[in-house]
């Protein structure tokens, strides 16, 4: 098997050399680096959440790696995808592409959060009804789209409908689903 | 669509049972060494433990053990089902884990190992799953039995419990755990009529779904073990080449950046979080080794192709005389050809993992888990029993996750770091770095007469998957995926040989695709009939129909289709509609596409119409939901998808150049499903092989442009201006 060169100054060492008792040294690294971060505050699903990274840090990671709020998927890392969709302000943005130091103190909606809405509650229940989901991956983001379609437009036609999901790839192949599930929660109560 | 995918609700209670793709989820503490057949006395009293599948705790819970892992084809819903229906359970009780690795309890009989793919779930546990409920149903009413001191046969199990017919006394499974638990499991437990099944053949809701609405649902991406570090690495960008040298000072700036671990062929950044490994990453400086692959281009991988189709291959099958029935009638001679393919799956490869000095933890999604763990048993040269692997719910498998080489590498990194660590890749790395759907060329030539094919020969030349995957499945030149659906061409030709010609692209790895063998085979072939029944006259459908004498379920999925699609009504101009029937996977199916074709040669596909014949169906809308999404990914591949190489290199890198179908461009989809009480087929694969076919031909109906390579070719279908 191959080994590890690990090029950090004193320890350029191979896999093979390295014994397990060798202090890791990223806890020196992390060390200063970690005095340098700024403090960003969140408005993550109604509260404030502290996470310490550099005010460029997508949205994306500070919620995935930070918070742990791991429902928010990551799918491309360039907005071609709609993995990554949460919603600012009731808006539906890729969280890939928006730093944390540009959101300030507006409120932040993921889909751990979502349900707790009346258009993320109808989209979630006629996702389930008409079993929408295959693999689930993209449903995160495609939820959240869908309800912030409804919040804007109770009643969407199918070009709303288009305009609103295209930005959500589903590898599985769920639209023709999707498309019923947006007109079922539309019609609910 | 159908109108019939409402399923029936499930209760919230489920919910809290199903403990999938947590970190618990293979800590099944007496799975390990359990029999699928034999005594069970030897098992803890607290539950009854009959095989390998099923344990009933006092309280009467049922959890059943899934082998197969969940991707989102329902699997772990319909083997559920089949588990629970012979075993007479109470739906509402039953609850699922995944199965720790363990190819002699878990391994897929097809296979031998425990594999998840070739759309096969079904159809290799069909008799393995009933087998192991009914022993169990056997067992319980055995031990109520006893407990009454009356003849076993007098008894019957439903819903969770068994009753004496007579006294109509009744007792729940939960009541008799102990006394089943020292009974012998019957060696070959009776099956049950399937005129009386009571779950399977019902849409009932998927146990996955519900978690899957609202973010609480584990993937591999999603593991979290105390403490873990997020890595993401640079594979050397040309195929075989490895790293020169890594000038890592701006890296070590990056705010988060904790660790740069340099490997033979590829570098990883670790950090606090996935974007301070990015960004470690961005910031190294790596110099390559190209390696002998730098010159590599598409061109060379196709003269190779083209050149290795021209010499005969190993005759995979052969009947009458196809070469003297060749020179009879009108001959036509054509060739296809299909492009490299990357699976790209919404959830991007990832692996997390734990190398301590005495073993090794892994949270991984894979369709191969045994092979996940002997991959990071080899790197870490611990043994077996000490290597963990954790799985997980899959975001897309497509065939990518029945390799263990994101296992192997994130193993690799792994044992440099201290703790924890996830590795993710990017998605360009993900795309660059896939084992890659082969390219293939197949050459037909036949020959009609009176409307018939008399003479056929095809020659398919490409990869052998299985040769490097399941090497004993390689003999005699023969790869029998690569011929699969083409040696066993469902039309009546008396004359036909059909040959398989081994080639190995230069540099480019291939593996397992969605629709595997068939999916080129059957493009190949259902393109091929269209042309020929143009030479010989007959409309597609009748030309086809005419030919499946021998195969009256799928002239009876053509006959449904032809009238449900309206074929033969008239319609616009530049549009048309196409026709493809394949016998792939167990299943028969026939698909009517129909597509509008612009002035600037951009393909719409509107409507797409399948009827299928998959024998008994175990969930009727989990098969309606794979061939509606099988669909959508075979027309993304017919449409847009082509991995090209220049310079050793992939060219694509993300979906801005890789390009998916898109809700705005899915057609409506109907699927007819045809009754039928045969055995189980295969479905997840189907709808990807039956698109590409039926689009081409739409496609010739709308243009009178015949289109042999895929993708379509958009230059080739506009309305030509004059200059
Ligand atoms: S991950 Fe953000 S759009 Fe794809
Ligand atoms: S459900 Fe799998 S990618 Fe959409």
């Amino acid at each position: 098997m191959k080994t590890a060169r690990i090029l950090n100054g004193a320890w350029q060492k191979s896999a093979a050399e390295m014994s397990y008792e060798i202090p890791p040294l990223w806890h020196t690294l992390q060390t200063q680096q970690t005095l340098e971060l700024p403090v960003v505050n969140l408005h993550v699903n109604g509260e404030v959440k502290a996470v310490e990274a550099a005010n460029d840090t997508p949205l994306l990671w500070a919620l995935r790696d930070l918070l742990g709020l791991t429902g928010t998927k990551f799918g491309c890392g360039i907005a071609q995808c709609g993995a990554c969709t949460v919603h600012v302000d009731g808006k539906p943005v890729r969280s890939c592409v928006v730093p944390i130091g540009s959101i300030g103190e507006r409120a932040i909606t993921t889909i751990e959060g979502i349900g707790a809405t009346p258009p993320g509650r109808k989209v979630q229940q006629a996702w389930l009804h008409l079993e929408v989901i295959q693999c689930g991956y993209c449903q995160s983001g495609q939820i959240m789209s869908a309800a912030a379609l409804l919040a804007g437009k109770p009643d969407p036609s199918d070009a709303d409908i288009d305009a609103a999901m295209a930005g959500n790839i589903c590898r599985c192949g769920t639209y023709v689903r999707i498309r019923e599930a947006i007109k079922k929660a539309a019609r609910s109560a | 669509m159908q109108s019939n995918i409402e399923c029936t609700p499930m209760t919230t209670s489920r919910r809290a049972f199903l403990k999938v793709g947590t970190a618990a989820g293979t800590a099944l503490l007496l799975g390990f060494h359990i029999p699928v057949t034999g005594s069970a006395a030897a098992q803890a009293r607290s539950s009854f433990v009959p095989n390998a599948f099923i344990r009933i705790d006092r309280q009467g819970a049922v959890t059943l053990t899934m082998p197969q892992v969940e991707m989102g084809q329902g699997v772990y819903t319909s083997v559920s089902m089949i588990l629970a229906e012979e075993l007479d359970a109470k739906w509402e009780q039953v609850a699922l884990e995944a199965a720790p690795p363990n190819d002699k309890l878990y391994g897929n009989p097809l296979f031998g190992i425990q594999v998840t793919g070739n759309s096969n779930s079904i159809r290799a546990f069909w008799t393995s799953l009933r087998k192991a409920g009914a022993g169990a149903r056997a067992m319980l009413i055995e031990a109520a039995a006893r407990r009454w001191k009356v003849d076993a046969n007098t008894c019957h199990a439903d819903n969770g419990a068994v009753t004496h017919a007579t006294t109509g006394r009744s007792l729940a499974y939960g009541a008799l755990v102990e006394d089943a638990s020292h009974l012998s499991a019957p060696q070959d437990p009776p099956l049950k009529d399937p005129a009386h099944f009571k779950i399977i053949g019902k849409s009932l809701q998927r146990l996955d779904t519900p978690e899957k609405v609202n973010g609480q649902a584990l993937y591999g991406i999603d593991a979290m073990p105390p403490g873990v570090k997020f890595a993401t690495l640079a594979i050397c960008p040309v195929f075989g080449g490895t790293v020169g040298h890594v000038e890592d000072s701006k890296a070590k700036q990056v705010p988060g950046v904790c660790q740069i671990v340099v490997l033979d062929d590829l570098v990883a950044v670790v950090g606090d979080h996935m974007w301070a490994a990015k960004q470690g990453l961005a910031a190294l400086d790596i110099t390559w080794d190209e390696g002998p692959n730098a010159h590599v281009t598409s061109d060379t991988v196709w003269r190779q192709l083209r050149a290795a189709s021209a010499k005969s291959g190993a005759v995979a099958r052969t009947a009458g005389d196809a070469a003297k029935a060749l020179s009879s009638g009108e001959r036509l001679d054509s060739a296809y050809e299909l492009p490299f393919l990357a699976h790209a799956p919404m959830e991007p490869l990832n692996c997390t993992v734990h190398v301590k000095p005495d073993m090794c933890e892994v949270w991984v999604g894979s369709q191969v888990l045994t092979r996940a763990q002997a991959a990071a048993a080899q790197v870490t040269g611990l043994p077996l029993d000490k290597v963990t692997v954790h799985n997980h719910l899959i975001g897309g498998g497509f065939g990518r996750r029945l390799e263990a080489d994101m296992v192997e590498k994130a193993v690799r990194i792994a044992k440099a770091v201290d703790g924890p660590v996830k590795v993710v890749w990017s998605r360009e790395e993900d795309i660059q770095h896939d084992i890659y759907r082969p390219v293939y060329r197949d050459v037909l030539a036949a020959s009609v007469a009176d409307g018939r094919i008399v003479g056929w020969t095809h020659r398919i030349t490409g990869s052998s998957i299985l040769a490097r995957w399941l090497p004993p499945a390689f003999k005699n030149g023969i790869d029998i995926d690569g011929v699969d659906s083409a040696a066993d061409i469902p039309y009546d030709i008396p004359n036909l040989r059909v040959e398989f010609q081994r080639d190995e692209p230069p540099a480019v790895p291939t593996g397992f695709w969605r629709g595997v063998g068939p999916n080129n085979n059957v493009f190949a072939i259902e393109s091929f009939l269209d042309e020929l029944a143009k030479k010989a006259g007959k409309d597609p459908v009748a030309f086809r129909r005419d030919m499946l004498g021998k195969v009256p379920r799928l002239r009876a999925a053509l006959d449904l289709v032809a009238s449900k699609a309206g074929w033969g009504t008239p319609l616009p101009a530049r549009t048309g509609r196409g026709v493809a029937a394949q016998t792939a996977f167990g299943s028969f199916i026939a698909t009517v596409a129909e597509v509008k074709v612009d002035e600037n040669g951009d393909v719409h596909v509107q409507r797409i119409v399948s009827a299928v014949d998959t024998g008994i169906v175990v969930n009727p809308d989990t098969v309606l939901a794979q061939l509606q999404g099988g669909l959508i990914f075979g027309l993304t591949a017919a449409l847009f998808g082509e991995i090209t190489i220049d310079k050793g290199r992939v060219q694509q890198s993300n979906f801005q150049n890789y390009r998916m179908l898109r809700i705005n461009e899915a057609p409506k989809i109907e699927v007819h499903l045809i009754a039928s009480g045969e055995a189980p087929g295969g479905i997840g694969e189907t709808g990807t092989t039956a698109a590409p076919p039926a689009v081409g031909n739409a496609i010739y109906a709308a243009t009178g442009i015949r289109l042999r390579r895929l993708p379509i070719d958009r230059a080739l279908l506009a309305v030509r201006k004059t200059a």
